[in-house]
């Protein structure tokens, strides 16, 4: 290992064709192997599992007993569709995901165009700052948020005080709930977004920004008819990136609300958790897979529109 | 935005025309430094509040009108927390996980993204597929299973349950060739003349040249356990296998839900280090999201 000179054979490099060949494809196996090994047993297994579990009335008393699961068919997938809890959660699920994307991806926007326009200054400060609660733990900003929105001691609501508005009871008001945890759960999730944006930002040509002043066209107009278009690529993936993110909302209404006030931000991924913590592992297995192909649906969406226009 | 709407004509001479542009955009910059300003407030505020509040007594933290800066300063939250609290247990619990959980992947993840990048052998592209197209696969999905595998090998509530299921990820697979498809062929090639077998290859001339990519990766899945929720939640059962968003979640929503300055605390000591990690090497950051298009 620790010897870095390599010794010269030009014996094997001449026969460096049929056998060594052969044996590289073996080596190449050999690299392969330990990944593969354990992504079999760790992930794809579990795909396949998950798939197989849907289809049974398997329960976590179950586990030592295997022989009693009994296969059912549809039956999970008919009693999800019938299931008012779940289908409240998808339409939370929606909600986030149809009010959550554009608004992250418009605070994104506006953030990586600030920082675009000739302030190169502080831009690594700014960027660095709007980026920093993407990397940071949501269940610990989920319990900061929960403090700063609690209706006496929170600091939003005294803030509101302090100009004489009384603040409604942001996580304990059915209206305002889960408006809420969509506001917090930009706050976080843009700076992904931002960054993405200012890079492709940056791949725009000046002279196209130069030739439309000249033109007399203004800031907003040269937004519309510039910078849109060129990043309609880059909007979509951020569309789907991030709407892929928020149908898996979950630590936030696990944290922040509990799914409450009656349900009113309990999401897809918390009814799992909810079904599987009841033992109903073939049931929450089902419920996962409809999340599944909404991801996937999702993610073809894109292909289609991608392809559509170019 | 409509302010900004009447760009004039620069057809007019270099005089009185230049100067009042100039003076617009002085305007222009002043606003937008304005609301920049106020967005990082926005953004940061929150963690400020928090650091600050931390260091508060809990009556000063409910007080109204709100106080920044500490009246009273004090240690007690951060002494109930490791003394009254298994807190360092959790912060160990979240240091032997991650470490573990990143080292797995530098070796899994590098090893097979040389075999992608560099070598030929049967089923390599269906081993890619494979594993990009698990990118896609939410957690959601994998942790029923992946549970009642775990449970039945008798490992729940281990920390080899913890960490099995994450030692291997897609996203480093996707890294760490991508990286290793820009190393020229003929580097190799020169070594494979010189008769290194692949192994050594691999070790004394792939790794090394491998460094920033390995870096990146490193930081990204520490950071991606540190935060890692779901997972721990479901397997450890009992709390002395509690990684620390587990111990925070569980008992800020259970017995410390009204207790704010020891949960405002535990955010801190959850956020702090992924804050020194990502000031420090927040470059490596930038260039994980750049090479990917993703985190």
């Amino acid at each position: 290992m620790a010897t870095v000179a390599l010794p010269r054979s030009p014996a094997k490099h001449a026969a460096a064709t049929g056998p060594t060949r052969r044996r590289r494809r073996w080596t190449g196996w050999g690299f392969a192997a330990p990944f593969v090994i354990l992504f079999l047993v760790f992930s794809a297994l579990p795909v396949v599992a998950s798939l197989g579990f849907s289809l049974t009335d398997i329960r976590s008393t179950d586990l030592r007993n295997p022989l009693s699961v009994n296969v059912i068919g549809l039956d999970n997938y008919t009693r999800l569709f019938s299931d008012a809890l779940f289908l409240r959660s998808a339409v939370n699920t929606v909600v986030v995901v149809v009010v959550g994307v554009p608004l992250t991806l418009i605070i994104a926007m506006a953030a990586a165009n600030a920082l675009n326009s000739g302030l190169i200054r502080l831009r690594a400060l700014f960027r660095v700052g709007f980026y920093l609660p993407v990397v940071t733990s949501i269940v610990a900003i989920a319990v900061v948020w929960r403090f700063l929105l609690d209706p006496q001691a929170g600091l939003v609501d005294n803030l509101l005080r302090l100009v004489g508005i009384q603040g409604p009871n942001w996580l304990g008001d059915t209206s305002t709930a889960l408006p809420s945890l969509i506001v917090m759960t930009a706050w976080r999730n843009f700076g992904t977004m931002m960054v993405i944006f200012l890079a492709a930002l940056q791949g725009i040509p000046a002279t196209l920004y130069e030739a439309a002043t000249l033109d007399g066209a203004g800031r907003w107009q040269q937004f519309r008819s510039i910078t849109l278009p060129l990043l309609r690529a880059t909007v979509l993936f951020g569309a789907v990136y991030t709407g892929i993110g928020y149908l898996q909302v979950f630590e936030e209404p696990f944290v922040m609300t509990q799914g409450g006030p009656l349900n009113s931000t309990l999401s897809v991924s918390y009814h799992i958790y909810n079904q599987f913590g009841f033992g109903n592992y073939g049931y929450a297995a089902a419920a996962s897979y409809v999340l599944f192909v909404a991801i996937v649906a999702l993610s073809v969406l894109q292909f289609r529109l991608l392809r559509e226009r170019d | 935005m409509a302010v900004t709407d009447t760009a004039a004509p620069p057809s007019a001479g270099p005089g009185a025309g230049g100067s009042t542009v100039r003076g617009r955009d002085r305007t222009a910059k002043i606003i937008l430094y304005a609301i920049l300003v106020l967005g990082l407030l926005v953004v940061v505020g929150p963690f400020l509040w928090m650091a600050l509040s931390s260091f508060k007594p809990e009556a000063e933290i409910r007080a109204s009108p709100p106080t920044w800066w500490p009246r009273t300063w004090t240690f007690t939250n951060y002494r109930d927390l490791f003394a009254r609290l298994d807190f360092p247990v959790y912060f160990t619990n979240s240091v032997v996980v991650a470490v573990l959980v990143t080292l797995g992947n530098l070796l899994f993840c590098s090893l097979l993204g040389y075999a992608l990048a560099k070598l030929d052998f049967p089923g390599r592209r269906a081993v890619f597929l494979v594993v990009l197209g698990m990118l896609m696969v939410p957690g959601m999905v994998l942790f029923v299973p992946q549970f009642v595998l775990i449970s039945n090998m008798g490992l729940a509530n281990t920390y080899a349950g913890l960490v099995l299921p994450f030692l291997a990820g897609p996203f480093g697979v996707f890294l760490m060739r991508q990286f290793l498809l820009s190393i020229p062929d003929d580097l190799l090639e020169a070594a494979r003349v010189d008769g290194a077998g692949e192994w050594r290859i691999f070790w004394q001339v792939v790794l090394p040249l491998c460094r920033p990519a390995l870096a990146t990766l490193a930081i990204l899945t520490f950071l991606t356990s540190w935060n890692n929720f779901l997972w721990p939640l479901v397997v450890a059962t009992t709390a002395d296998k509690y990684t620390l968003p587990v111990a925070l979640a569980l008992f800020s929503i259970g017995q410390h839900r009204a207790d704010y300055g020891l949960m405002l605390s535990g955010a801190v000591v959850v956020i702090l280090p992924v804050l020194i990690v990502f000031l420090v090497l927040q470059r490596h950051f930038m260039r994980g999201i750049a090479t990917t298009g993703l985190k």
